[in-house]
């Protein structure tokens, strides 16, 4: 209420007067709060007033320039459109290598290589712990001869190339590059990434191996080696996306990634290198959940956050380093096996979000992916939305179209202020390894799962075809079977391995690795040799595992 | 009456805890007994740790594919135990193909992306075996 002395009300004072409360009375609303997926309160109506306090010129400023909040270039999609990287591999490297051909062959414009369990874990197929894992959810590569396979009929001078690989990066790594020597490739002119961020590994997804400090020490031996042999390789994909898949708010999805990310830059400075000479190859890699503008709101801040980190924080002079470059994959966590048509209009929304919010590059997920690994039929089609997005919807025609909008703007200061409030408690803890040591992000993404999944329970947050608008549709679609069979090839094809190769040489090469690891030495040298040597990905972590043992969570609820 | 006891466990490499975990609260807020494992159980961890606790369920959360080789070993265990009346239950991504098998095998609940912690805790309270009969 406005008092006398105050004059007349103005504003939005004023539009709540003569016009909202009127209507309130005659009909409520359909709840008494509104909040986002993330339980994020929001406001009926933004204005102006809600901008009074951000600087939009310097804040938000323009496509291009500093901090970037309105994307990184200036020209937006009218330029360049973002890569559609779509994630796939399963079986064995034959099968996998026929995808690939043919989401080459539909429009795909770089790859984006998934491996299985045992590979992620720095197993051979024929470990005992990888019985029944074996290309499952994933490719199973298990040597330089995998890898040869999987990129047989495949230039990797005239692709980019990204590999979700974390614990054993470095070896997979080895690997590609290896593979790309044998093409006559250039190390110097080959792109890009491996995700290689093990502190997410800790947070959320748990497929780590080694310690913490030595897995940080494998990491910074990449961004050493790149930055002087593989200069256009992004060393690190920064990832939110399994953050939030595990159950973390949008916002603690930002903060902590963003904080990783920092954290990486720390540890590569303690190493001895210098911001600008490694910091332009780290990129991010965020989730694009359900909740539109959210999401929106947080690609903007994230872009923010760390132009302010890299200048502010850490002196980088260089452009580039400024610039945060993400990739984005829609919510796996969101798809249900439920109605799972519904799954491709989820994606779509959720797709457009990442490019409304400045994404680099896209995976849309496939609609049967609650019930199995995506079909051919169903990865085309995830694909297609895509395609659809960037040709058909006009969005790509403007740079960051919601630029401006007062809920936007606002929503974007707001997830700037909650990140950086994050980043001083972290700080405290001494930084993030510390935080991860004791277990404070890992509780907080355990804690904002439940309170997720209670608000479904009691019908807060509606997901259509699971707990309201059920209806008896039941619809069951096609699905992809991977059999036991892949597994008895790659069992057999390590056997031959084993036979054929110069075991002399092989075993030199680890011993030296081992060396390397117990010194300081880069790792990256002796990964390279083991794996021209054809040594395994289970010898090659096995090597690293006498000198640095594994790492075993303490299991709460 | 006795509270149930329910082993939560995660087999297998996958490292995906968020369902095991949210499940093995929401049971515990229904006043049920839980343990949970943690990460990479073998199966003979697994049952060692139903035998141990006097578990009345097993709960077992698999998103990697794994299942089909880690639930026959996981019941043939609890049969060469003598825990044949331990109530098995699954979580995960579980092809349509392949339930008649695990209910042949005696897995009687499987529950897949989307199912309410309602039906799940329901489910666990009818079916798992009574502590009076047990004792």
């Amino acid at each position: 209420m406005t008092s006398p002395t105050e004059g007349p009300a103005t504003g939005k004072t004023r539009w709540e007067q003569d016009t909202l409360n009127p209507t309130l009375t005659r009909a409520p609303e359909r709840g008494r709060e509104f909040t986002t997926i993330s339980g994020r309160t929001i406001e009926r109506l933004y204005t102006a007033e809600d901008l009074a306090g951000i600087d939009l010129a310097r804040e938000v400023a323009a496509p291009g320039e500093f901090p970037y909040t309105r994307g990184i270039h200036s020209t937006g999609y009218r330029g360049k459109l973002w890569t559609m990287r779509q994630f796939s591999g399963f079986g064995t490297p034959q099968e996998t290598n026929q995808r690939y051909q043919h989401l080459l062959a539909a429009g795909g414009t770089g790859l984006s290589v998934a491996f299985d369990l045992p590979t992620l874990m720095g197993r051979d197929p024929d470990h005992e712990l990888s019985l029944g894992e074996v290309g499952k959810c994933g490719v199973s590569i298990a040597s330089l001869a995998d890898m040869e396979t999987l990129f047989e009929g495949i230039s990797v001078a005239d692709i980019t190339t990204s590999m979700t690989i974390n614990s054993p990066a470095s070896m997979l790594f080895a690997m590609y590059l290896v593979v790309a020597e044998k093409q006559g490739a250039d190390w110097k002119k080959i792109s890009g990434t491996i995700q290689n961020d093990i502190l997410k590994e800790f947070i959320a997804q748990k497929e780590y191996i080694y310690p913490p400090r030595p897995s940080m020490r494998l990491i910074t031996d990449v961004f050493a080696f790149c930055a002087a042999e593989v200069p256009k390789w992004n060393t690190i994909s920064v990832s939110g996306y399994h953050i939030r898949e595990a159950g973390a708010t949008a916002l603690q999805e930002l903060a902590f990634t963003l904080r990783d990310g920092l954290e990486y830059v720390q540890y590569g400075v303690d190493a001895g290198l210098k911001v600008d000479d490694f910091v332009p190859r780290i990129s991010f890699f965020f989730n694009a959940h359900s909740d539109f503008f959210e999401e929106i709101a947080k690609y903007r801040a994230a872009r923010k956050i760390w132009a302010h980190a890299m200048k502010d924080r850490f002196g980088a002079t260089d452009e580039r380093s400024w610039k945060l470059r993400f990739h984005t994959q829609t919510a796996g966590v969101s798809l249900t096996a439920q109605q799972p048509y519904n799954n491709v209009v989820r994606t779509a929304l959720q797709a457009l979000s990442a490019v409304l919010g400045g994404t680099q590059s896209l995976h849309t997920n496939s609609l049967d992916e609650a019930l199995a690994l995506p079909t051919a039929e169903a990865a085309t089609l995830a694909l297609r939305t895509q395609q659809v997005i960037a040709h058909e919807s006009g969005v790509t025609h403007i740079v960051d179209p919601l630029g401006g909008s007062y809920f936007v703007e606002k929503l974007t200061a707001d997830m700037e202020q909650g990140a950086l409030a994050y980043f001083d408690t972290i700080d405290r803890m001494g930084g993030m390894v510390e935080a991860i040591e004791r277990g404070y992000p890992q509780r907080e993404v355990s804690e904002s799962a439940y309170r997720f999944q209670q608000a479904v329970e009691r019908k807060d947050k509606v997901i259509v075809g699971v707990n309201d608008f059920v209806g008896s549709d039941a619809q069951s679609v096609p699905t992809l079977y991977i059999d036991e069979a892949a597994a008895a090839r790659q069992i057999e094809g390590l056997r031959h391995l084993r036979q054929d190769r110069d075991h002399a040489r092989v075993r030199r090469a680890l011993d030296d690795l081992k060396r390397a690891a117990q010194g300081r030495d880069n790792t990256m040298v002796p990964l390279i040799e083991a794996t021209r040597a054809y040594a395994t990905v289970g010898e090659m972590c096995d090597a690293l595992r006498d000198v640095w043992g594994e790492y075993e969570e303490v299991p709460s609820i | 009456m006795a509270k149930i006891r329910v082993v939560i466990a995660k087999p297998g490499l996958d490292g995906h805890d968020r369902g095991a975990k949210v499940i093995a609260r929401a049971l515990r807020d229904a006043g049920m007994e839980v343990i949970y494992t943690g990460l990479r159980q073998t199966p003979q961890q697994i049952v060692t740790a139903a035998l141990q606790e006097d578990a009345d369920v097993i709960g077992l959360s698999i998103l990697s594919g794994a299942h089909n080789h880690i639930c026959p070993e996981v019941v043939r265990l609890l049969t060469e135990k003598g825990l044949n009346d331990v109530l098995v239950v699954l979580g995960g991504i579980i092809p349509d193909v392949d339930l008649p098998g695990l209910a042949a095998l005696g897995i009687r609940g499987v529950f897949r992306p989307g199912t309410p912690m309602r039906e799940i805790i329901d489910f666990v309270s009818a079916n798992a075996r009574s502590r009076a009969a047990s004792v």
